[in-house]
């Protein structure tokens, strides 16, 4: 574990070699040479994302004239031709709702099955969380024709709460695959010790489990959060309406109407992606546990 | 409290079970069933009749009489579809052999120069997971205005730094649009293998490597022999997930090339077709036409998914 890298030390690269040397004498070279390699992929991974940025504080003119200017002084009116004139107001608000929403409907309908998954010894739930399982595999969006008329016969179209459902439905085979797991650590002796005090399992579930779980819990919203907020597919289908559009797809509409105006393109693009910087600073741990949650297969 | 339970629990836990601590059928069944009615009816009704679409006949929205493969047989033989969809095909293999190309190369030795490093260690994982995190729409409406033609900043480095004859309308060119497609997917995608080999390499004793060094192996030696076939699992979920993903690419492509793919279907690729078919082609077979699609796109994904888990069970079963 302890074997110093010479690169760790300290950025400045030329004088690598500084810290104290006790094995792999050979670092010097080949820590340069990797140390630049993770400075140069961080700089293309994130230059287009600090690019976008930048670029939504100039003006358009300014950009066609020095396409590599930089944002001095800043401007901030295209956020405001963005936000207002755009519409992108409505749009994130409805982000937000449909987000919000659908990710507390499948956190609690996952958090009830998963316990159930966990704590039952029938064959019948096996069966029914193989099935909640195979819908990580399949290619669910294909089934969008029949969804479509059975929300439209529902009425539901264009309507924000048909994609809260959907989501919500389409969020229960991650939840319920990361919740089961961590319920299935919990020893069933705390099980016994609340059956011994008279509660029953819903008391059990509700007073002894979901406290010990909560980890899980910010995994499974954080890491639901995200597809949710920048899913396209459906609301392009299923919402009709531009006051019901969420983001994704009112930054289409918007693409088209707004071609030649780059600055505004650029906040727009920006906004849309705030919230999830954001989420992903204050959550880094459950995002990246969220990620890796298959490898405990 | 840990080796403790480790010792004893089998045991007990098969007795306490059969004192009833666990939910009886009726009790699971109430906690189960929110769930269960949200998936039936959003997920496994919608799938399953979308399959049963394809064998029949429609006139716009009403369904007609059963006709088997007619949809499949259209697919195949009947333009627009029996040269899209093999184009379309085309671009979406490309864009898995790409993504994996990229992620098991560069991906990969992110992820082992990372698990060396000590410190800026999460610094870099959050700059290289970040772009995953980003709406892939907004990724590709971001790199479609990088690589404008006029004013794009790409073309404007290009120039800077002398390589004028490389800057060059990107998206507009047939021959290089779908490479852009290939490359700005595997690009945005390169943050979850980075952290999944991170995570793998994480669970590889030390003492094996060093064992093999004091043995006198080189570090190359070592990598292949060791590092490596402790990585199948890893290397397994990333080329499953790529797999579907490239299959079911979508935002990218769309806001690249739009719903049509273009320039010329450059950029064309299956769930693009899949979703001018069903709701931009005016056609009234529409959605015959496009269920076919659907269909064929579904078993192919689901049975390649299968069949390289299964191989991959087979390749860790012979190694350890």
């Amino acid at each position: 574990m302890t074997a110093t890298l010479t690169p760790a030390r300290s950025r400045a690269d030329v004088r690598a070699d500084d810290g104290p040397k006790r094995r792999r004498p050979r670092a010097t070279a080949g820590g340069i040479a990797a140390s630049t390699f993770l400075w140069l992929y961080a700089a293309i991974s994130i230059a287009p994302l600090l690019l976008m940025v930048s670029n939504s504080l100039r003006t358009t003119q300014d950009m066609a004239q020095h396409p590599l200017g930089l944002p001095l002084p800043p401007n901030f009116t295209s956020y405001q031709k963005a936000w207002v004139t755009a519409s992108f107001e409505t749009y994130f608000f409805n982000s937000i709702f449909v987000t919000v929403a659908s990710v507390a409907l499948s956190t609690a309908v996952s958090l009830l099955a998963a316990y159930a998954f966990a704590r039952s010894r029938s064959r019948l739930f096996l069966t029914l969380e193989g099935l909640f399982l195979s819908g990580l595999m399949l290619p669910v969006y294909l089934a969008i024709l029949p969804l479509f008329f059975l929300l439209d016969s529902l009425g539901m179209i264009s309507n924000l709460w048909s994609l809260i459902l959907v989501y919500g439905a389409l969020g229960i085979p991650f939840s319920t695959f990361v919740l089961s797991s961590f319920f299935r650590q919990l020893p069933i002796e705390l099980d016994e010790a609340a059956r011994l005090d008279g509660a029953g399992p819903f008391t059990t579930f509700w007073r002894v489990h979901l406290p010990l779980v909560k980890p899980a819990i910010a995994t499974v919203v954080v890491f639901r959060f995200v597809p949710v907020w920048n899913d396209f597919f459906y609301p392009l289908i299923l919402i009709r309406d531009r006051g019901s559009y969420t983001l994704p797809v009112g930054i289409t509409r918007f693409f088209g109407e707004y071609q030649t105006d780059w600055a505004t393109l650029f906040a727009g693009l920006t906004l849309a992606t705030i919230p999830l910087v954001v989420l992903f600073l204050l959550a880094t741990k459950q995002i990246v546990s969220g990620l890796t949650a298959g490898m405990s297969k | 409290m840990k080796t403790m339970s480790a010792v004893t629990t089998p045991k007990v836990r098969r007795k306490r079970v059969a004192t009833g601590v666990t939910l009886s059928r009726r009790a699971g069944m109430v906690f189960v069933l929110p769930a269960l009615v949200l998936f039936a009816v959003f997920i496994a009704y919608p799938l399953l009749t979308a399959l049963s679409y394809s064998f029949f006949s429609w006139t716009g929205i009403v369904r007609g009489e059963f006709s088997l493969f007619d949809n499949y047989v259209t697919l195949f033989t009947k333009l627009p579809y029996s040269q899209d969809l093999p184009n379309a095909f085309v671009h979406n293999i490309l864009l898995f052999v790409g993504a994996m190309v990229f992620q098991n190369t560069i991906g990969l030795g992110l992820a082992t120069l990372l698990h060396r490093l000590q410190r800026f260690k999460r610094f870099f994982q959050t700059m290289y997971t970040l772009p995953y995190l980003v709406s892939p729409l907004v990724i590709g409406y971001l790199w479609s205005l990088m690589l404008s033609p006029l004013f794009g900043p790409v073309n404007a480095i290009l120039r800077a730094v002398g390589l004028d004859a490389l800057a060059q309308p990107w998206l507009g060119n047939p021959q290089t649009a779908i490479w852009v497609v290939v490359f700005v997917t595997a690009w945005q995608w390169i943050g979850f293998p980075v952290l999944l080999y991170g995570a793998a390499l994480g669970g590889i004793p030390e003492e094996i490597d060093e064992a093999a060094s004091l043995d006198g192996a080189s570090p190359w030696q070592r990598f292949r022999s060791i590092t490596l076939p402790m990585l199948v699992p890893a290397i397994g979920t990333v080329s499953v997930l790529t797999f579907i993903g490239a299959m079911e690419a979508f935002p990218i492509p769309y806001a690249l090339g739009g719903s049509q793919g273009n320039p010329a279907g450059a950029t064309d690729v299956l769930s693009l077709l899949f979703y001018r078919t069903a709701f931009e082609s005016g056609s009234s077979n529409a959605i015959g036409t496009s269920s076919a699609i659907a269909t064929l796109l579904f078993l192919f994904i689901f049975g390649v998914s299968v069949l390289i888990t299964a191989l991959l069970r087979r390749a860790e079963r012979n190694l350890f």
